[in-house]
């Protein structure tokens, strides 16, 4: 693998960037492998690098049906915060944001992840004694959050409109200042040429179309390039995991929805931070290039149109401009959709299945970018060794059947 | 926004109607195993294709019926009432729409 370094720009300036590497190979699909992972995405691809690096296994492939990161994680706001009220959940998104932390370094990549603050405003007496909960709760788990009254949130974020007779009226925040946000596709390119680096094949378009079975274990899959025998499959694939574990006969306690992001013309540095506004179904930051990135809800019936309803961005506008007047006459450039996958308890899966060798990644929902590293970290070793690491041991696809859920849709109705 | 045939009202716009998810689900009696339970409150269809599904038009009439829909292209196929089984459907062969 070509290093990124300043040096390596400078020698390719010379050349006028006309000889750098390909980031990773194409490589043509081998008949079998160690274990594959279905879905290149952040998550799959992530799970690839880590399998490879911590646990030696560097003949596996990822197959991707599309393009790298063209599924959630290229199509997300990319929130990253690790406040969440369960001890369960606190575990696995702070490893996650632990690791954040030096994925640059960790993959000679810029992932450009950028710790500038997520706060979520609360607008009436029960936000505030949710949010307050959650802070005590973080604190016990060493995560940070602290609370903002109105004006220390105004100081955070200038453009914040804190007038007590506003439509929805900000009664404080609650912070977290190592939350921020990270390049989406940056994610998914950086553990895309780590893995390769190490051997793992990465194959794009190359959907999954079958899953093949002897008795109780899986022995390989059918793809759209051929048959690939393998004693491993790791099912990566976000909005579309029922329809692949339908092909291994593994029912699954998920719905799938359309979800809407947007955003802005690019303009100056007028946003320093990300707010949230579970309430009002707001989400809003600035992206480097200048947009502002806001992020709406779902649409109400499940889909895999990857649109999402006008009305549902009309919404969003609607509560993003009571909050933020001084955006009422900016553009907005481009939307889009991606299909979550949500789980009864809005927690995710990660875990084995009735199938031996059959493991899955999913439901991260509405909010999965920001585990990326963690999810990927602990889902190869759930796949290496065939049991839970200690950290994804809560999350498993059992949990429906004996009642013990992480019932963070109770505790927070959080969307990102 | 979806333009939803009410069968008592007529075509309204989605907003106007709540979607209360899949259809036919059948709550069994009390003595099953947490299997038949779970299955119960949280497995899923969740198809990529047609999906019944139930629907309530609850800033119209107030009143529910079932729906098959398209999950691809969000097209509903058929409009039924509550307690009946959903229509066989003609130009659909091997789950996907072919009209
Ligand atoms: C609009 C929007 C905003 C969001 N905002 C946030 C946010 O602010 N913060 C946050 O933390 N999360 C957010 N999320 C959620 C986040 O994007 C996801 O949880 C996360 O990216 C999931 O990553 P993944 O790698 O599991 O899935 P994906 O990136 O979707 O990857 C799955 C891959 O599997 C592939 N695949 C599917 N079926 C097959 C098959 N049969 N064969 C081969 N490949 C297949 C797909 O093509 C896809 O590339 C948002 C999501 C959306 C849609
Ligand atoms: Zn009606």
């Amino acid at each position: 693998m070509q290093r990124y370094s300043i040096v390596s720009i400078a020698r390719n300036a010379l050349t006028g960037h006309r000889n750098w590497q390909r980031a990773w190979r194409s490589p043509e699909p081998k008949p079998s492998y160690d274990a594959v992972i279905i879905g290149g995405g952040g998550h799959g691809l992530g799970t690839a690098y880590y399998l490879a690096k911590e646990h030696g296994l560097t003949n596996i492939a990822v197959l991707e049906k599309g393009w790298l990161g063209g599924g959630n994680t290229g199509r997300n706001t990319t929130i990253i915060r690790s406040n969440y009220l369960y001890d369960e959940s606190a575990a696995l998104y702070d490893h996650a944001v632990k690791l954040w932390e030096g994925l640059s370094q960790e993959l000679n990549y810029n992932t450009m992840y950028s710790p500038r603050g997520v706060m979520m405003l609360a607008h009436n007496v029960h936000d505030v004694q949710v949010f307050k909960r959650h802070i005590y709760a973080n604190r016990l788990n060493g995560v940070d959050n602290e609370w903002l009254t109105p004006e220390q949130a105004k100081a955070y974020c200038p453009p914040l409109d804190i007038r007590r007779d506003a439509r929805y009226p900000v009664m404080g925040a609650a912070l977290q200042r190592r939350g921020g946000t990270a390049r989406h596709d940056a994610v998914a390119w950086g553990y895309a040429r780590g893995a390769d680096a190490l051997g793992v094949d990465i194959i794009q378009n190359c959907e999954v179309t079958g899953i093949r079975r002897d008795g109780d274990k899986v022995i390989g899959v059918e793809t759209m390039r051929g048959y690939i025998q393998a004693p491993k499959v790791g099912v990566v694939a976000a909005g579309n995991t029922t329809v692949v574990m339908d092909m291994a006969g593994v029912r699954m306690p998920l719905e799938s929805y359309p979800l809407q992001a947007l955003v802005s013309e690019p303009v100056k540095p007028v946003f320093p931070c990300v707010v949230m506004s579970n309430t009002v179904h707001a989400y809003i930051s600035q992206s480097d290039k200048g947009e502002l990135v806001i992020g709406a809800g779902t649409d109400q019936f499940t889909s895999y149109s990857q649109r999402g309803g006008f009305h549902i961005i009309e919404h969003t506008l609607e509560a993003i401009l009571e909050l933020f007047p001084v955006f009422s006459r900016m553009r907005m450039l481009r939307q889009w959709g991606g299909i979550v996958d949500v789980t009864p308890d809005r927690s995710p899966i990660l875990a084995k299945t009735p199938v031996r060798g059959l493991y899955v990644n999913c439901g991260w929902g509405t909010g999965g970018f920001k585990a990326t590293p963690g999810s990927a970290h602990t889902f190869a070793h759930t796949i290496a060794r065939d049991e839970p690491h200690p950290i994804n041991a809560p999350f498993t696809l059992e949990r429906f059947r004996t009642g013990r859920l992480i019932d963070e849709a109770a505790a927070a109705a959080v969307a990102h | 926004m979806l333009l939803i045939e009410c069968p008592f009202c007529g075509p309204r716009a989605e907003t106007e109607f709540h979607c209360g998810g899949q259809a036919h689900i059948v709550r069994p009696s009390n003595d099953v195993d947490d299997t038949a339970w779970e299955s119960y409150l949280f497995i899923r269809n969740n198809p990529k294709g047609i999906h019944a599904e139930r629907w309530v038009h609850n800033h119209g009439c107030g009143r529910w019926f079932n729906a098959l829909r398209d999950t691809v292209s969000d097209r509903f196929l058929a409009i039924y009432a509550m307690g009946e089984k959903p229509p066989a459907i003609d130009g659909l062969e091997d789950g996907n729409d072919k009209r």
